[in-house]
């Protein structure tokens, strides 16, 4: 019988809820913001981080079984182009070649540059590189559409389906402040540094052992047994560490998954596909650019009653997925946006990191501190009224406070005396994972009192065997580091695909779960040994105590469980209620401008986040920090460039598509809110998404309030601030 | 410990090889002008050098973490290549594969250098060190220790490019080490995950003695 448990969800020492909800038989109580605990919110080392530091960590680019060998696919330089003839004898003439398949036969269509044409399988790398230009491909060539700014001016402005509610129009007729303006993004790749693909290894007794650089093992493992047309379980997919994703490995297998597999099995030997850097650019996915076009109005009381605009951007060769989440955070009482997406001849978009959010709240929150501007009024008033979110309500003046808003802003923006000024500018962030699903975590206790969890889901970087080992450690009584996290192989139980950031929240809860139960087996054991009724055997330091002083340490009881130990299982259960479906953040630049070179220079930013309950705060900060450096570089430097004739990429290198380095860092405050999210027994929500969203808007503010004019295009590159200073002259 | 390496280096190659004619074999005389000076001059040199070899495998013989070993590669088989794929020595990683990010960093006589531009050929008779040679979980570097406690690593890809570049910096500076001397020592590796604060705070740490 489940049973109502009454407990206390939100920020500690602010806005809070009591929420009352019903357990499941199997499940703990939840924590509830109170909850005084000993491991989990604390600073704990990953368990990876020695195998990481040594090298000795073993990605799917690593895996070198005997015998493989290795598979690329001929790609098309063409962005629209029909194939009219593929000959490809040389190629399987060349000694060391071992397979060649063509992708696309005489007839088809080629609808982006990169696109797969063939696939050669060889005994190494080297004759892979002479072999791909033994094919011999005649192509008819089209014109592509390459550019958004193309596909308009060819087919015309699509149109959307609009999001309404109110009178816009009447609203912003009757606005006492309105603004209007333009924000343009630019399309960003992923650059995972670790490439996609996988090493498909075929055994003996027709299963198959495949490696994979992926977001998800479960999802690959289905879509991998599908292709090579066999059951589920006789694909087993080992993801144990993984090189970064952000998004753009979620799904199933891609293409070059597939030669690898099919000449795998063809040849039944080892075969590894993995792209190389500049097919990582070209096809594996990237985010979509965006034009904005806003317009934003408020009563005289300062309150935003309107927003109207139009978005759109182009997501590839596909239809769908370059709408820009401009409405959010703040209430709109008035509104009508319309989002759509143009088809061009261009690699597919994938979703990365907060799909829609970091170039959404750099335009919303563009237009919000413009609005304010106009008003004459310090922009973080100005939110402090318009943002109803509590936690955000906390989360503004703590970063405030922290950056020194009023000593740090220029009120009169661009009045720094000599060419570099400075500012600083601020922007909201907003994600909703609670977590989900009903995924079971193994623990398995030994008589020798090792502790092992496992699950099939994979760590992406995120820290995810750390999370396990803490909330598992938490219910045992013992330390972190004594728990052995094994994961990333779908011989375990399924584990969440990792994206939306719903790793940690879907998987969490059933690990704590676990540990609880893994606790009260060793209790009742204790029990029998004494014989005593279990409720007379208290938990202690990870021991237990009993009547008459009798009391044993954690090992001790382990070495009483019988030979094969015990393991039991944890389950995800359905969320509750929770605190809010929102969570919150934002963040706040300070840069320093060069207005002689047009340089920007961010340096520093404050970064305040929740994310329902952090386990491991070390870790945490690390994932704050890093999506505050791809909001960064997002912001000013990366930038896909594509030939405008030939839809070619003209800078898939990591030395001509620029990420943000070392010598760009700034200083990085991460602040992580203190609260339990009320969704699941461990309050737990997700982080890795959230924390990228305000960066870009917040830098391109403070840009604004450096040198008092505005870049309202992504990024922000010294060419596009000399000419917006060029123009404010 | 550090140098800039001649055309001296080194003991003759075995089957009376020397660094002119490796040039030659390695076709390089043709790519010449983005090499550093010294080298540029080697290969001018080569393009008189009376015997050729390759394109199929050649012997090199180069000491690895302490170990002399031997590579059987064409010349044209980059040393990131020969260390992840022959010698299995896999912490080095290829990720840009032209110089760039840094995640193939190693140490060629002590100096760090990208492994995907340096041709196994190159390293006749001299000692690489890979993060294999720095440390072990059991027995870490103290940078390497400092990336464990101060979490200086997520994803893990660039790590062991970041760890050569920053123990580097740590030996050669030592207590010395400041920001803007670690600064300039990993400006030539690339994070995408975004760890360069906690990188920094941990070769800083390891400098001066650790936590």
């Amino acid at each position: 019988m489940p049973r109502k448990v009454t407990f206390t969800a939100g920020v500690k020492g602010g806005a809070t809820r009591e929420l009352t909800v019903e357990v499941h038989d199997l499940d703990v109580d939840p924590w509830g913001v109170d909850a005084e605990l000993r491991v989990v919110g604390t600073d704990a080392m990953r368990p990876d981080a020695p195998l990481k530091a040594t090298g000795r960590a073993v990605y799917t680019s690593d895996v070198r079984p005997n015998d493989m060998a290795y598979a690329r696919l001929v790609r098309s330089p063409y962005a629209s182009a029909k194939v009219v003839s593929i000959d490809v004898s040389a190629a399987e003439r060349r000694k060391g070649v071992l397979a060649v398949t063509v992708l696309t036969p005489p007839g088809r269509q080629v609808t982006f540059a990169g696109q797969g044409v063939a696939a050669i399988c060889a005994e190494t790398e080297e004759i892979l590189d002479d072999a791909v230009h033994d094919v011999v491909v005649e192509y008819e060539a089209g014109r592509p559409l390459v550019t958004t700014d193309d596909a308009l001016a060819a087919n015309g402005r699509p149109s959307g389906k609009p999001e309404v509610r109110g009178d816009p129009d009447a609203a912003l007729a009757a606005a006492r402040h309105r603004v209007a303006a333009t924000f343009r993004t630019q399309v960003q790749t992923h650059s995972a540094l670790e490439s996609h693909g996988c090493v498909v290894v075929p055994n003996d007794d027709d299963t198959f052992t495949v490696f994979a650089s992926t977001q998800g093992t479960e999802s690959f493992q289905q879509s991998m047994a599908r292709h090579l047309n066999v059951p589920t379980e006789r694909v087993r997919v080992i993801t144990e560490h993984m090189g970064g994703g952000f998004g753009a490995k979620l799904g199933g297998i891609d293409q070059w998954d597939q030669a690898a597999a099919t000449f795998a099995r063809d040849l039944k030997r080892p075969v590894r596909g993995m792209l190389d850097r500049r097919e990582e650019h070209l096809v594996a996915g990237c985010r979509p650019d965006s034009v904005q076009e806003l317009e934003l109005g408020c009563d005289a009381d300062g309150r935003i009653t309107v927003l109207k605009g139009t978005t759109y951007g182009t997501a590839g060769n596909g239809n769908g997925g370059a709408g820009a989440a401009n409405t959010r955070v703040y209430p709109l009482p008035n509104l009508r946006m319309e989002q759509a997406t143009v088809p061009t001849h261009t690699g597919r978009a994938r979703a990365f990191r907060a799909p829609g959010h970091p170039q959404g709240l750099f335009a919303l929150e563009g237009i919000v501190d413009m609005l304010a501007v106009e008003r004459g009024e310090d922009p973080l008033e100005f939110r402090l009224r318009n943002d109803p979110h509590p936690v955000r309500q906390v989360q503004w003046r703590e970063g405030a406070e922290r950056i020194r808003w009023k000593e740090t802003r220029r009120e009169q923006p661009g009045s720094d005396e000599g060419p570099v000024k400075r500012g600083v500018g601020c922007a909201s962030g907003i994600w909703y994972q609670r977590g989900r699903g009903d995924f079971v975590v193994n623990v398995r206790i030994g008589r020798d009192g090792g502790v092992t969890v496992t699950n099939g889901v994979q760590d992406i970087g995120t820290g995810t065997r750390g999370v396990l080992a803490m909330l598992v450690a938490e219910e045992l009584g013992i330390a972190p580091a004594s728990v052995t996290v094994v994961i990333g192989d779908t011989r375990y139980p399924p584990g969440p695909a990792s994206g939306g950031s719903t790793t940690a929240p879907s998987i969490g809860p059933a690990a704590r779960e676990a540990g609880a139960h893994a606790r009260q087996a060793l209790r009742e054991r204790v029990a029998r040994a004494w014989e005593v009724p279990d409720e007379k055997v208290s938990p202690k330091d990870g021991g237990f105590t009993g009547p008459d002083g009798r009391s044993v340490t954690f090992a001790q009881a382990c070495a009483l469980l019988d030979p094969s130990g015990v393991t039991v299982s944890g389950q995800r259960r359905p969320n509750y209620e929770g605190f809010s479906g929102e969570t919150a953040g934002c963040q706040f630049a300070q840069v320093a401008v060069d207005t002689d070179t047009g340089v920007v220079r961010v340096e520093k930013v404050v970064a305040v986040h929740d994310a329902g309950r952090i386990v491991n705060t070390l870790t945490a900060r690390s994932q704050v920090i890093g999506g505050v450096i791809q909001g960064i570089s997002y912001a000013l430097f990366e930038d896909r460039q594509l030939d405008r004739r030939l839809g070619d990429m003209v800078n898939p290198t990591l030395d001509t598509y620029r990420v943000l380095g070392m010598a760009d860092c700034p200083e990085i405050v991460a602040v992580l809110t203190t609260m339990d999210s009320g969704f699941n027994n461990a309050g737990m929500m997700g982080l890795g998404e959230p924390v990228t969203v305000p960066t870009a808007g917040a830098v391109a503010n403070a840009v604004a309030n450096a040198i008092g004019v505005r870049v309202n295009e992504l990024p922000i590159t010294p060419a596009r601030v000399l000419a917006a200073l060029g123009r404010s002259r | 410990m550090s140098r800039t390496p001649t055309p001296d280096d080194g003991p003759p190659a075995p089957r009376g090889l020397t660094r002119r004619r490796l040039f030659k074999t390695a076709g390089l005389a043709a790519a010449t002008s983005a090499l550093a000076g010294p080298v540029r001059a080697l290969a001018q040199e080569a393009a008189d050098a009376p015997t050729s070899l390759g394109p199929s495998p050649t012997k090199v013989r180069t000491t690895v973490n302490g170990e002399k070993r031997t590579f059987e590669v064409e010349p044209r088989r980059t040393l990131l290549d020969a260390l992840r794929g022959d010698a299995g020595l896999t912490g080095c990683k290829r990720v840009c594969d032209r110089g760039t990010c840094g995640a193939c960093t190693v140490w060629l006589d002590g100096r760090p250098v990208y492994a995907c531009t340096v041709l196994t050929v190159e390293t006749e008779g001299r000692e690489v060190t890979t993060i294999e040679g720095l440390g072990s979980a059991a027995d870490p570097h103290p940078v390497q220790k400092a990336f464990m406690e101060h979490d200086a690593l997520q994803c893990g890809y660039c790590t062991p490019g970041f760890v050569m570049s920053c123990a580097w910096a740590v030996e050669t500076h030592g207590k010395a080490l400041d920001e803007e001397r670690l600064v300039a020592a990993t400006s030539g590796n690339l994070c995408r995950c975004g760890t360069y604060p906690h990188v920094k705070a941990a070769a800083l740490d390891a400098a001066r003695g650790g936590k």
